[in-house]
């Protein structure tokens, strides 16, 4: 089965971890975030002047339950020219994912009722540990990282998500949960720690919104 | 925590029940599955401090009765058991191989694994680091009348990958303890002499542990301290300096002032260069990515013996999937990874030893560096 793309075009990995990202973003919450499992399959395409598509198949995992996996497929275009806009991504699952209501819900009456502002830090920590009453952040941040990851992705960069390095809840007067993240994203090609804020807002009925998303400065190795 | 005792008193209360540990980390201690639980039955769950007011209010309005059996599980905890580091010895029986260990540790896991097992096991001294740490290896050698080929593996040249040197202590561990009665292994060491270094980039991983979780870098200073460290995986003398590095000393691919520049580049790379006659396979451990890289990084010219490269890596790769289904994929990096120059699995394939590999770990990239300890017993046993 042909693999690779012929050479010339970029690592199928390194759309396809495009793809995950955005179809994690869509599909995300606090109770659900999915991951690449394997790439079975990927085709280029040179679209005259407008861009580079790829045609990917894709197995997705659920994070929080292996075992259940989903078939995904997608087409990725990055434009010609102008680095600044983000590659179009479509995708179609194999399958209705099961529902996490209850768990959102769950979740979502937990946050409002505390009486403090949630406040952690090193997720996961140096050990690769997350507490349990701590997870659902955790997957927030992957499914908001999925959005970071899509709207900054070129054709010569890998972004993934390494670690989420603060996280404070911002009460809100509305409905929405907010959550201001710094995280940690990996850039595989330059091998960077690129510290980047994000503002997450989650409702049940919404889905996650990053609604401020910005690349920090690293500060110099030393 | 605290754990609570509920007798369910009717097939509704047992489907909340069920349906409550299916959407909350609670921690089911009598029955171990909820779909063991039973009206009539006593069950005990453990739930964590911060979702006990909701589960009780979740309870209390299904009319679910409880009574709180252990009202602090922490202090029952701190009672029952000794502190779990004070714990560990380094015998054999001792020593925690799905726990990740500092550098400490690895030294004094050396030296146990050197001495208990004396018989096939030397712990050469390589090199030191630029902080001056000592770089031991291990010398895996069934005494023989024979000079036998040579496999080498090295984990740890990039600091952050810390499933890396577990692979290390694991693999050697997994030989050590089956050889005599692993027919496997046994005709393996008959033939072959396994050199094992657990830690490459000694001084990066102490500073991985101590200050900087995701450092990749060894610890060399550079313009007077106001950076430091050169990629160890970018700094040997193969295409040095050519493709996919900076000459920007804070960047974290820096292939340093020159090739071999480092202490850790030099030790390795001087005793290879005297043993290369008798060395026929080179593998180095990094993560993540699940990747078997075959040369080269620099070019997409391949190698003279590229299908030979193809084909063992393919097996590999196969190998490994047979086990938990992990599904890695064989290339060189110029193809499926980035553009490199400097590596050492390179520049090992340049100076003529024909199976030069670099294996990345787990995982895809979901927990990167930061992989959870109870990833490292199925991803050293698939890679075994």
């Amino acid at each position: 089965r042909a693999m690779e793309l012929p050479p010339g075009r970029v690592p199928a990995g390194r759309v396809a971890a495009v793809a995950a990202g955005f179809v994690r973003f869509q599909r995300g919450g606090p109770a659900r975030a999915l991951a690449l499992r394997a790439l079975r399959g990927a085709r280029a395409q040179d679209i005259k002047d407008v861009g580079h598509k790829y045609y990917l198949d894709l197995e997705l995992e659920d994070v929080l339950d292996k075992d259940s996996t989903v078939n995904c497929t997608a087409e990725v275009l990055y434009h010609l020219g102008n680095k600044n806009i983000a590659p179009d991504v479509q995708f179609t699952l194999g399958r209705e994912l099961k529902s996490t209501e209850e768990a959102d819900h769950m979740f979502y009456t937990r946050i409002r009722s505390l009486e403090k502002e949630l406040m952690a830090e090193n997720i996961p920590d140096s050990q690769g540990h997350v507490p349990p009453e701590l997870e659902p952040l955790h997957l927030l941040a992957w499914v908001a990282s999925g959005y970071v990851i899509w709207q900054n992705s070129t054709e010569n960069t890998q972004l993934q998500l390494a670690q989420i390095k603060h996280v404070k809840q911002v009460k809100r007067s509305d409905e929405y949960l907010q959550f201001d993240y710094v995280v940690l994203l990996h850039e595989m090609v330059s091998q960077e720690m690129i510290p980047w804020e994000m503002t997450v807002l989650w409702h049940p009925r919404d889905g996650v919104q990053v609604t401020r998303e910005s690349r920090q400065p690293r500060h110099t190795s030393g | 925590d605290q754990v609570l005792r509920i007798v369910p008193e009717s097939i509704q209360q047992v489907q909340h029940l069920q349906h409550l540990c299916s959407i909350s980390p609670l921690d089911l201690w009598k029955p171990l599955m909820p779909e063991d639980i039973r009206a009539g039955e006593e069950l005990h769950v453990r739930v964590p401090a911060p979702l006990l007011p909701e589960v009780k209010h979740s309870l209390d309005q299904h009319m679910i009765s409880y009574r709180v059996l252990v009202p602090d599980v922490q202090e029952l905890v701190d009672k029952s058991m000794p502190r779990e580091r004070s714990n560990q010895r380094q015998g054999r029986e001792g020593y925690n191989y799905t726990q990740y260990h500092s550098m400490k540790e690895i030294y004094q896991w050396m030296t146990e694994i050197q001495q208990n097992y004396s018989e096939l096991v030397t712990k050469p001294l390589l090199g030191t680091t630029f902080e001056n740490q000592p770089m031991y290896y291990l010398q895996i050698s069934q005494p023989s009348n024979e000079t036998k080929k040579i496999i080498w593996m090295d984990c740890g040249i990039h600091a952050r990958e810390w499933i890396s040197p577990a692979f290390c202590q694991w693999f050697v561990k997994e030989i050590l303890q089956n050889y005599k009665s692993d027919p496997k292994i046994s005709r393996f060491l008959q033939n072959l002499d396994l050199y094992v270094l657990p830690v490459l980039n000694i001084d990066g991983y102490i500073y991985s542990w101590e200050t900087n979780r995701l450092w990749r870098k060894n610890r060399t200073p550079y313009q007077n301290g106001a950076c430091y460290g050169t990629d160890l995986n970018r700094n040997f003398n193969a295409s040095w300096g050519s493709i996919g590095v900076s000459s920007d000393c804070t960047s974290d691919v820096f292939c340093g002032p020159g090739p071999e520049s480092e202490p850790e580049t030099k030790a390795v790379a001087q005793f290879i260069r005297t043993k290369k006659s008798d060395i026929v396979c080179y593998l180095t451990i990094h993560s993540y990515g699940q990747l078997i890289l075959t040369p080269y990084g620099s070019t997409t010219k391949p190698p003279s013996n590229n299908e030979e490269l193809m084909q063992v890596g393919q097996k590999a790769a196969a190998a490994l999937k047979g086990k938990y289904g992990t599904s890695y994929k064989v290339g060189p990096p110029s193809l499926i990874l980035y553009n490199n120059s400097g590596s050492s699995r390179d520049w090992t394939h340049m100076i003529g030893i024909p199976l030069s590999y670099t294996f990345e770990l787990r995982d895809n990239g979901t927990y990167g560096f930061l992989l959870p300890p109870s990833q490292i017993q199925p991803t050293c046993e698939e890679t075994m």
